[in-house]
């Protein structure tokens, strides 16, 4: 991993950028505007694999029903804390943390959490799409609600449809629902996981790189479709992809090297950040 | 026009043809000698026990001793009804130990535990035999079906769980992460999506097991112990093909010789087909898991 310059160089023909030091505490100016109800309420969280710190000291409030894209280089503790969301660690031994990390209120990490509860309002979205192989299309949009009891045929069938809708698949899948789910493209199998996460109704989406393993119309189709679940839904998205972000977050967290150096409107993190270390990155001469 | 330098001297060259020669000769051999014993049992089983197989030898009784005649049906019931009762014993332990490896146990606990059934493995099977007498025939006083399958389904644990093992950790941790992410409980993450997933390669480790144990005389002389009539209640010693085949092969009698080879050739064939179904199995498991 590069090192960051000292001072940030000006490139030619750029609006001049204040170049200062690094601030001890992210910038994260006036984000979220009071009226947003808050979604994570996060402060002081730090995570540790075994000796190695992780997390340093996060401090972050991501508002409900906006799309708040992470972005930041390899390593850099992003898809760590999106992780950290909903307990996705809880399996990963050696693994320790501090801080504390609210839901819409609750304590995820309070005593006696139960982490089943918590995933079933937080769903997740992987990078590599990955629909359970021995299910078919409609089985693995189900299996969640069904795992959980749900038994009612009319609620399921109903669920099925408004699930793979909203995934923006449903035209294309309607008379394949017993077909496998790996029998679809990648794309499409995507989709299918985001429905899959949609069906057992959660308020909160995190994505982790979702279109890294997509091509460009497949992207497209994912990050329309993120548009629309902002509607509903809280969504936080890892991605590499700078332009992604830009494209499609209201809110954008810069992570380096464990530490969350600059959280604010996307607009002005890709246009007037407020750091150097951001400017560096969105600007493409680090990462 | 000087010789290509790609070109080697003809005496060189000549040389490592030789050398190659001889190096390719030894592998062929040794290959051979692998295949051979093999080729060599199915041809006397074909050529002893083939001329000795008529219907009535799956579907009669053994005849009284010095009658010519009869046939080994009540072994090959017994050797069924027994693979049956070790699956009924040596699956759940083995499959459900396989899970607790490949799911739950701390690394420092499943050294311990591969290492008791790799030893397991080791175990003669006699000596199985003579533990599942102790535990089952001494105390109810009669050998019995029971304490035969028992003993077989002893053997198969370590074998099913090493295998269920393998076939689960190559199931790829993404199905884990997603069906946890989904609020499902961690339990029936494993039960309904992971060994769903392995569940086909699970079934072939119960095969080979089952194969590697059809054939075993040993544990069944302390337990089965062997009878020439059908067995009507499982807590009464029953027969098996093994058990029939050593008791006619040694005994003085060439009826009784003849039919123990025929009963060698159904033995054979039986842990055949079990193999085929593995290879036939395995080979369409390469696409889905």
């Amino acid at each position: 991993m590069s090192t960051l310059p000292e001072t940030a160089r000006i490139p030619a023909g750029a609006a001049p950028v204040r170049v200062a030091a690094a601030p001890a505490t992210a910038s994260t100016a006036d984000v979220p505007v009071e009226a947003e109800e808050v979604a994570f309420d996060i402060r002081n969280f730090s995570m540790w694999y075994g000796q190695r710190q992780a997390l340093q000291e996060i401090t972050i409030k991501i508002s409900a029903r906006k799309v708040t894209a992470i972005i930041g280089p390899s390593g850099c503790g992003k898809s760590t804390f999106l992780r950290s969301l909903n307990r996705m660690h809880d399996l990963t031994p050696g693994t320790r943390l501090e801080g504390t990390l609210r839901h819409f209120g609750n304590d995820l990490y309070g005593p006696g959490i139960d982490a089943t509860a918590v995933r079933r309002r937080v769903g997740m979205v992987f990078q590599k799409s990955n629909p359970f192989p021995t299910m078919s299309i409609a089985d693995n949009v189900l299996v969640g609600l069904r795992l959980n009891g749900m038994r009612d045929r009319s609620v399921l069938q109903e669920r099925l449809e408004q699930s793979l809708r909203m995934a923006a698949l449903w035209d294309e899948v309607k008379d394949l629902l017993n077909r496998p789910g790996t029998s679809l493209s990648g794309g499409q199998q995507q989709r299918l996981c985001i429905a899959r996460s949609l069906a057992v109704q959660p308020d909160t989406l995190l994505m982790d790189e979702p279109c890294s393993a997509l091509d460009p119309i497949a992207t497209a189709k994912i990050e329309d479709l993120i548009q629309t679940l902002r509607e509903k839904y809280t969504v936080v998205i890892v991605t590499h992809n700078m332009q992604q972000a830009a494209r499609c977050s209201d809110r954008t967290a810069f992570f380096y090297m464990g530490r969350l150096i600059e959280f604010d409107n996307t607009r002005k993190i890709f246009t007037n950040p407020s750091n150097p270390q951001t400017e560096a990155y969105v600007s493409g001469r680090f990462g | 026009m000087d010789a290509s330098p790609y070109l080697p001297s003809p005496r060189f060259a000549r040389w490592r043809r030789w050398k190659s020669g001889a190096i390719t000769g030894i592998l062929v051999a040794c290959a051979l000698a692998v295949i051979a014993p093999l080729f060599l049992v199915i041809y006397f089983l074909l050529v002893r026990g083939y001329s000795s197989l008529d219907w009535s030898f799956f579907t009669q009784l053994p005849k009284p001793t010095g009658e010519v005649g009869g046939g080994m049906a009540n072994a090959i019931v017994g050797t069924l009804t027994l693979l049956a009762m070790a699956t009924v014993v040596g699956v759940p332990f083995g499959v459900f130990g396989g899970i607790y490896l490949a799911e739950y146990g701390s690394d420092r606990a499943n050294d311990w535990i591969r290492f008791a059934a790799d030893v397991l493995n080791g175990v003669p099977s006699i000596v199985w035999g003579m533990v599942v007498y102790l535990i089952l025939v001494v105390p109810f006083k009669t050998f019995s079906a029971y304490a035969g399958g028992v003993a077989l389904g002893l053997m198969m644990v370590p074998l099913v769980m090493r295998t269920t093992e393998e076939v689960l950790v190559l199931v790829p941790q993404s199905y884990r992460e997603a069906a946890l992410a989904l609020g499902i409980a961690r339990w029936k993450v494993i039960m309904v999506i992971v060994v769903r997933t392995a569940l086909k390669g699970i079934g072939t480790g119960v095969i080979v097991a089952l194969a590697r144990i059809a054939g075993e005389t040993a544990p069944l002389l302390f337990t089965a112990l062997g009878n020439n009539f059908w067995n009507h209640n499982l807590k009464e010693p029953i027969s098996a093909l093994p058990l029939q085949i050593f008791a006619y092969s040694i005994s003085p009698y060439d009826d009784w010789h003849r039919q123990a080879w025929a009963g060698a050739l159904v033995l054979m064939a039986l842990i055949l087909a079990l193999n085929i179904t593995v290879r036939v199995l395995s080979r369409d498991r390469q696409s889905t898991l």
